[in-house]
């Protein structure tokens, strides 16, 4: 059994340790709002916050989670949370959609940490979530929007 | 493709009450020969092809027969009722509609219900607005029977029905079950552009909400009581089989539930997705490549350069190209190679299907031509397509994929059904690898191309040869071919709007093993480039300006010509840029709609950074432009990878690239400022999920060459450049 706590729920899950974090989120815990996309670290559609810390959950071991709070799309809320969220909505960003719930993650963690980031710490933070769509511009633009809300 | 126009009087209205609400519906004739009236509203039952469905609760929802991919059709559509109804946006819902493919079929394409061609807002465009402005009188009409006053005395704005004279006030809700009741109107005419509210004003997309806190539902995340979750072992090789497999190994993987040989390889099935993955990688199985595809990418780019230097099949011919070339004062010899490219929609090939105890079938997923998916399914299972029902959700992108002409995805899913014996529900997930090595690629091309110019520097003559595999032969699209010529392989070249009065086309059809399919804009993702890039190198030669060289031949093509000076007027076309810096043109047509762009490079040693887009789009009416914005601006993201380094190559006939790493999207920093400008437009809307694909490659190769003074001919660049061709 592997106790995890998700969006400050306590699950307890009858899965092996090697499981990825990602698969143990959709397919136990039952919440389908983080993405599979490559399974390596290279699209940062599983994006979840460790303890608020942006993190790939398909290369994590959900044995390696331990008391470490997981928080996912679903669970996220307080200020950040909403301003990312309202700027999104605000000029559109999503099309197709599938990305944007680990593009909102990672520019919650950014934002949570830096209240004014530069233009050069916006794309460190962005750039390992892929969007194939090309939703890029807006994103960019949306977490300045958010910045600007939370200033 | 060409989009007949349907004449308005090729629709009938229906109408029904269905559960208090009003529910208003096309019936269509298309107008061919051949093929009769569906059904009017006089002969027969209304059957539920409805379009607009009016609720006691006063919302207004859309059913939408097109996919939702992430191109706002939902909310394109949904804007068009709006305005004939003369609803406000906050009451707007969409929802998909079932399959069918005498009530939904898309009008461009005949008696099937799909997307592609960018022809959504085209073909709903005259069926919507009939149908709206037929639902909006039955209301007024209601209304009006309701109050004991005349029809012609109510008004209707932002969702209220409105009596002025009385003061009376109502909305749509509280008279839908009446209107239901009333007949429908016979001949409808749309509003008067004058007086739209709705349209070509940027209200939000209806999708937003679900699309940022995690509730929409994707066919991934479909979850059915019972389902167990399914992983293929697929050949390595296109069309290898399985020649003996042992499954000891995988069966003994905690949480794998039943292993079974289906057509396409051997399926895992596992209580969740991981157990079913680790299943797979248990799995030992031998592959007979006997009719495999085994040639690596590399040689088949031989045998069509081969192939290209042989004459082909004539897809255009007009003057005598060959005679001009012999006296042209100069002529410019090219050829040009493209890589197979990938979708590589983030959200992977999935979907989940399940048996009723009835016998009959449902199915989960991102169905693009739903009425040949929904054909597919009900041969595997031996089923008549009426027993199966599917449940169409929106796609985490596409760009053509989900458009598989041999619905292999959802086949595969009805495969193990059917194989497992069909007691519990089947949700099959494709990893990234599985997604990539499934081929469906954008097909290999070659283009030669000789043109010539006389001593006054105008065009004297060209000649040009295409060899790519064809998207139609084999499919149930094959009738499309014109004298073995598959015209989504010479569009864009053989019906060039450049005047150019001595042109002749070939093309050839490759024949290789490995499945190709449209890939967003199709042919033009080839031809474009070519067209725009040899144009270019003609201006340049000619020392003319490559804005005022290609005005010169567009004077048949206004809406060309239009749209090329927009985009050049707003990039501030030749003013100076500093050193390293170069800036590129190009125009293109496609679906109906035309797109041009200026880039802006910085060549920076052997990498180019791409710095500004400028766009200038027309595709008629602007329904919704910060939709059009998106769709440009997306359009910039998703290619720019292809045109800088994205291919798919095979070694002995194997994928190479089956990730994101060796295939490696446009990243948020690669990512250009993107400047979009609409050209006004009177005229009906066409399409624009596909149209700002095609200038981008030429746009930026022409930057480039502006740059550095080296012409990279063929795509992607950064291989181009490699090779120093
Ligand atoms: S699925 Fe985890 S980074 Fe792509
Ligand atoms: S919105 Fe489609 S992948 Fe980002």
């Amino acid at each position: 059994m592997i106790e995890i706590t998700v969006n400050g729920v306590a699950h307890r899950l009858d899965v092996d340790p090697d499981m990825p974090l990602l698969w143990a989120i959709r397919d136990h815990v039952g919440l389908t709002g983080t993405k599979f996309g490559c399974g390596i670290a290279q699209c940062g559609a599983c994006t979840v916050h460790l303890d608020g810390v942006p993190t790939r959950a398909c290369v994590t071991r959900v044995g390696d989670v331990g008391g470490q709070a997981v928080t996912t799309i679903e669970g996220t809320g307080g200020p950040v949370a909403e301003a990312v969220r309202a700027a999104w909505r605000g000029i559109d960003v999503v099309q197709c959609g599938y990305c944007q719930s680990g593009q909102i993650m990672s520019a919650i963690g950014l934002l949570s940490q830096n209240k004014a980031p530069s233009d050069d710490e916006i794309a460190a933070a962005m750039d390992g979530n892929l969007c194939r769509c090309g939703t890029y511009q807006r994103i960019r633009t949306a977490i300045r929007d958010a910045a600007r809300t939370l200033a | 493709m060409t989009l007949p126009s349907p004449s308005r009087r090729g629709f009938l209205v229906g109408a029904a009450a269905v559960g208090g609400a009003l529910v208003v519906g096309t019936y269509m004739s298309l107008g061919r020969p051949g093929r009769a009236v569906a059904a009017t509203p006089a002969s027969g039952p209304v059957k539920p092809n409805a379009f607009i469905r009016i609720a006691p609760d006063d919302t207004v929802t859309v059913l939408v027969k097109h996919l939702e991919m992430g191109q706002g059709v939902s909310t394109g559509l949904a804007t068009i009722v709006a305005e004939e109804l003369d609803a406000s946006w906050a009451q707007m819902r969409a929802a998909p509609a079932p399959a069918d493919a005498e009530l939904y079929a898309n009008l461009a394409w005949g008696p099937v219900q799909g997307t592609g061609g960018s022809t959504s807002i085209a073909n709903s465009w005259t069926q919507l607005r009939l149908a709206s402005a037929a639902a909006r009188a039955m209301l007024v009409a209601a209304a009006a029977e309701a109050w004991g006053v005349p029809a012609s005395e109510i008004a209707i704005a932002a969702g209220v029905i409105r009596h002025p004279a009385s003061g009376r006030t109502g909305g749509f809700g509280a008279f839908a079950a009446r209107a239901a009741a009333l007949p429908v109107p016979a001949d409808m005419r749309p509003k008067d552009p004058a007086a739209w509210v709705h349209i070509g004003q940027p209200r939000p997309r209806l999708d937003s909400s679900a699309k940022t806190d995690g509730t929409a539902v994707y066919s991934l995340d479909v979850r059915r009581p019972g389902m167990l979750t399914a992983v293929v072992a697929h050949p390595p090789r296109f069309g290898a089989r399985v020649r003996s497999v042992d499954e000891t190994a995988a069966r003994a993987v905690p949480g794998v539930v039943d292993v079974v040989r289906i057509p396409t390889g051997v399926a895992v099935l596992g209580r969740d997705t991981w157990s079913a993955m680790r299943g797979r990688d248990a799995l030992v199985v031998t592959w007979d490549d006997a009719r495999a595809e085994t040639r690596s990418s590399a040689a088949l780019a031989a045998e069509y350069r081969a192939l290209g230097g042989r004459p082909g099949a004539v897809a255009a011919s007009r003057g005598d190209a060959g005679a001009a070339l012999a006296k042209a004062a100069r002529v410019i010899e090219a050829e040009y190679d493209f890589p197979y490219l990938a979708h590589a929609a983030i959200e992977p090939l999935n979907g989940t299907i399940a048996r009723n105890p009835d016998g009959s079938v449902e199915a989960w997923g991102a169905f693009q031509i739903p009425t040949m998916d929904q054909g597919t399914i009900a041969s595997i299972l031996d089923l008549t397509p009426d027993r199966v029902t599917l449940h169409t959700l929106p796609a985490g992108g596409s760009f053509g994929r989900r458009a598989s002409t041999t619905s292999d995805w959802i086949a595969e899913a009805a495969w193990i059904l059917k194989a497992s014996g069909g007691g519990a529900p089947i949700h099959l997930v494709w990893t990234r690898e599985d997604d990539m090595r499934a081929g469906h690629f954008r097909p290999m091309a070659h283009h030669r191309v000789r043109a010539g110019l006389d001593a006054a520097g105008r065009i004297c003559g060209w000649e040009h040869r295409i060899v790519a595999k064809s998207l139609l032969m084999g499919t149930p699209f094959e009738a499309m071919l014109a004298g073995g010529v598959d015209p989504s392989t010479t569009e864009g070249v053989a019906d060039t709007p450049y005047a150019i009065p001595d042109l002749r086309v070939e093309a050839h059809n490759a024949r290789e093993g490995v499945p190709v399919l449209w890939w967003r804009s199709v042919g033009h993702t080839h031809t474009a480039h070519v067209m725009e890039t040899m144009i270019d190198e003609l201006a340049r030669a000619a020392g003319q300006d490559p804005v005022a060289f290609r005005l010169g031949l567009l004077g048949n093509a206004p809406r060309s010509a239009a749209a090329l000076r927009l985009a050049a007027e707003r990039a501030g076309w030749g003013e100076p840029l500093p050193a390293g810096r170069g800036r590129g043109v190009a125009v293109h047509a496609s679906f109906g709609s035309v797109a041009a762009m200026v880039a802006e490079v910085t060549a920076d040693g052997p990498r180019l950074r791409v710095d500004r887009i400028v766009a200038a789009v027309d595709c008629g009416v602007a329904v919704n432009p910060d939709v059009i914005r998106a769709q440009v601006e997306g359009s910039v993201g998703f290619a720019l990878s292809a045109v800088l380094r994205n291919r798919v190559t095979l070694a002995d006939g194997v994928v190479q690239e089956t990730n994101f790493d060796a295939y490696e999207p446009t990243r948020f920093r690669e990512m250009p400022r993107v400047e979009v400008h609409i050209v006004p437009s009177g005229v009906d809307p066409t399409g624009i999920g596909e149209p700002a694909v095609p200038p981008l490659a030429p746009a930026i190769a022409n930057a480039a060459a502006a740059a550095t003074g080296t012409r990279m001919r063929s795509l992607p660049l950064e291989a181009s450049a490699r090779r120093g061709a």
